[in-house]
């Protein structure tokens, strides 16, 4: 305890002097706060460079990934540590030094699955933002039979090939590695012939284009590889042994997404649905002045409710909540969508507006957020196929 | 607060549950249908729980209780609501044993409670009395005349009303129907003169009764609580009685659920197991989440609860209302998937259906709490 103590009171003396001013700013969510964002890599931009200073800072304490050992970078803080620097990170409001998909997702499956020279070359660079990585699973034809994927790397001696094409790997023309899932046993059976490759986007016949959904512009990129040479040390695990490394990826990924339900939820504001009603139905007595709109409403936010405990109740227990990754991907997302739903009733045309100054800009960003909720239930994993995984996984029905 | 047991309500539920499957599987319950049992419920089981001290866990150890709270209580109706366990739990060591413990002067905690702990008598809190629940509706009229109070109306779907030895009636001192103001809690015996008790048989072969207060008179030590005060009372009492109901219609999803389950991995057709079929995959496991979310509003209300959280009466609508929806929905389907033996009288699942229903109207179903949660949340 003593120990824990001083610890803190050294985190607290390290932020005051580490942490710029405007990095302070708390975790509050506005419309100029997305352009902010910090998330690294070759040819990141710093509007501000007091985040570029923040992300140096912390990266060299090895702090954006506080529980990983200081030999691969991170810091090599034990459990009770690392929730000492969030609480004194919380405290002073301090803005995440970086968002990584390289800390949510590809760092956490190096260090289950990669050769120690692969986890010295790669992990200090995720910690430190140097280098941004993007995730090519998806293809054209391998939607949610992920394992059927035709995008091959033949063995060419001291290098391998790759061609093919990835889809929906979000932010590809900003990042500059991408871990891939490829074919390198064409006639194995589809699981077991996968590999899991990194590859370097500037390496030649590598190039990306980017996707517009009906929400309107996106992250999300197509992928090109037309004959891209792969040094064979870039090879993460055994060959065909990917899937495994794959499967406890997309576990990461599904913890991630599921909490998209409740993350709008809680910032509330002029976003909250009973809002938004009271607003453009009236208010009746204090009350929601449509009745069979407030009766919807009502078992909404109940839902929400349980889900939320649900979720704290997960916490509690402690681990056995990855058992349950599946249910939190399906409902929050599901409930995610049916909130955005709901919002723009409320709204009524207010809830549909597109473009123009006639509308505000906060309708017309829910408008596109609506729209753009629709694919939380694709990404990471469907719907459908959570409910293959719950069925099979949780409740042992057979196949 | 955490949602999670601690190691004495663990320790309760492990026993219960152990009590349940081994001494009131489901054919104990049948053999009471069967029997037309005239009180419900088996007094030798009622005595066995006792034992076990169930019936003292809200009444403090100075009158012989052990004190355990509310979420001790309901683990242990969670437990027995698994194997549709009747008995007099609900009515008298959740309802009546919380109303007396939480307004009864020293002199009726020291005269009931400890009868209750010891199972020398039986309670029932008789509230509504229309077809559904409306404790301001309350229209039973007491009356000061001299020294005594003087009762007349008549109480509808009483829980455990034909076999309670004493009665907790909501009555109307003052106002008008609708108004929560006005009203005021009495106890008596039932055996009081001009009390008349009807018992009916509802769907799901449990004790309840309808009652007539004619001319009633009582003693003014009767009053339980201030007078005009039961408005609140009842709700306080209500509140806890509803998030031990919501932990036993838990426990009946889960039971009926389970039930299911298994049905699914061994029964076949076209060759198969039925199991395989996504039709019926998916069904599962959108089951599976709804129990999940009951679990955890339950958890937090009784938690809630135990640690005097303020949003009592929020957290108990929300177990109600989602324990009861989900019920529906499990009840439901668990006798479609059984196909034809799941609306046969030889088969049990259609009793967890029978009990979902009765359960639901108990005390505000769904539509009850999702207003009343709606009210106070300022939807």
């Amino acid at each position: 305890m003593e120990h824990l103590e001083s610890f803190r009171a050294e985190v607290k003396e390290w932020l005051e002097e580490n942490c710029p001013p405007s990095m302070r700013t708390g975790a509050k969510v506005d419309a100029s706060s997305a352009t902010d964002e910090v998330w690294g890599g070759r040819n990141a931009v710093y509007k501000n460079p007091e985040s570029k200073l923040w992300l140096d800072r912390m990266g060299a304490k090895g702090w954006t990934m506080p529980t990983v050992a200081k030999e691969y970078g991170g810091g090599g803080l034990s459990k009770e540590e690392t929730k000492i620097l969030n609480e004194e990170l919380w405290s002073i409001g301090a803005k995440q030094a970086l968002l990584s998909f390289g800390i949510w997702m590809l760092a956490p499956a190096l260090l289950e699955y990669a050769s120690e020279e692969q986890k010295r070359l790669h992990i200090p660079r995720i910690i430190k933002g140097e280098i941004r990585w993007c995730q090519g699973y998806s293809e054209p034809g391998s939607g949610s039979d992920l394992a059927s994927l035709s995008t091959k790397a033949e063995d060419m001696g001291d290098h391998y090939l790759v061609n093919g094409q990835k889809v929906w790997t979000s932010y590809a023309d900003q990042a500059d590695w991408i871990f891939a899932l490829v074919r390198t046993g064409p006639q194995e059976p589809k699981h077991t012939g996968i590999s899991f490759l990194l590859i370097d986007m500037a390496t030649e016949g590598v190039s990306t284009k980017p996707i517009t959904l009906i929400s309107g512009k996106s992250p999300f990129c197509e992928t090109f590889f037309d004959n891209v040479k792969v040094p064979k040390e870039n090879l993460v695990g055994e060959v065909n042994a990917g899937w495994t490394i794959a499967k406890a990826l997309l576990q990461h990924e599904r913890n991630f997404i599921s909490n998209f339900g409740l993350a709008g939820a809680a910032s509330g504001g002029g976003n909250d649905v009973v809002t938004l009603a009271k607003k453009h139905f009236g208010e009746e007595d204090g009350k929601i002045a449509n009745g069979i709109f407030r009766s919807d409403v009502t078992t909404h936010k109940m839902k929400e409710h349980a889900f939320g405990l649900t979720l704290k109740r997960a916490g509690d227990e402690g681990g056995k909540a990855s058992a349950v990754a599946s249910m939190f991907k399906y409902y929050g997302t599901e409930h995610n969508k049916k909130r955005h739903e709901m919002m723009i009733a409320a709204m009524g045309s207010n809830g549909v507006a597109w473009d123009g100054d006639e509308y505000d800009q906060e309708e017309k960003d829910l408008t596109k957020a609506w729209l753009r909720t629709k694919g939380n239930s694709i990404e990471g994993g469907t719907s459908e196929v959570q409910l293959n995984v719950i069925s099979k996984r949780v409740l042992g029905l057979p196949s | 607060m955490k949602l999670i047991l601690n190691e004495e309500q663990q320790m309760l539920k492990d026993s219960a549950k152990d009590f349940a499957e081994n001494r009131t599987p489901v054919n104990h319950f049948r053999s009471l249908r069967d029997d037309n049992d005239p009180q419900n419920w088996d007094k030798e089981v009622w005595k066995e729980m006792v034992e076990l001290g169930w019936s003292g866990i809200l009444i403090p150890e100075e009158f012989g209780g052990s004190d355990f709270g509310l979420a001790g209580i309901s683990v242990i109706m969670q437990e027995i609501g698994k194997t549709l366990t009747p008995s007099p739990l609900l009515a008298t060591a959740v309802l009546g044993a919380s109303a007396i413990n939480t307004f009864g002067t020293q002199e009726q905690k020291a005269e009931y409670l400890p009868k209750i702990a010891s199972g020398e008598i039986t309670t029932a809190l008789a509230v509504d009395e229309e077809s559904h629940h409306a404790p301001s509706n309350t229209l039973t009229k007491a009356e000061l005349v001299g020294d005594e109070w003087v009762i007349n109306g008549k109480k509808k779907f009483v829980v455990d009303g034909s076999s309670a030895d004493v009665l907790i009636v909501l009555a109307r001192t003052s106002g008008v129907k609708g108004e929560n103001a006005g009203l005021t809690l009495f106890i008596l015996n039932a055996n009081q003169e001009g009390v008349e008790v009807i018992k009916t048989d509802m769907a799901d072969c449990r004790n309840y009764a309808n009652i007539v207060f004619d001319n009633v008179s009582l003693a003014k030590k009767a009053l339980l609580g201030d007078q005009e005060s039961g408005g609140e009372a009842i709700d306080k009492i209500l509140d806890e009685g509803r998030i031990a109901l919501s932990a036993e219609m838990l426990g009946n999803s889960e039971a009926a659920f389970e039930m299911t389950l298994n049905y699914l991995k061994e029964r076949k057709q076209f060759g198969v197991l039925i199991g395989t079929f996504q039709a019926l995959q998916h069904r599962a496991a959108e089951m599976f989440v709804e129990i999940e979310l009951t679990k955890s509003a339950v958890m937090a209300a009784m938690q809630g609860a135990d640690e005097n959280n303020n949003d009592l009466q929020r957290m108990a609508s929300l177990a109600k209302s989602i324990a009861g929806e989900t019920l529906y929905l499990v009840s439901n389907e668990s006798v479609q998937m059984h196909g034809g033996i799941g609306v046969t009288d030889e088969y049990d699942i259609g009793f967890y259906m029978k009990r979902a229903r009765v359960a639901e109207v108990i005390f505000g179903g769904a539509n009850f709490h999702q207003e009343r949660y709606a009210n106070l949340s300022n939807f």
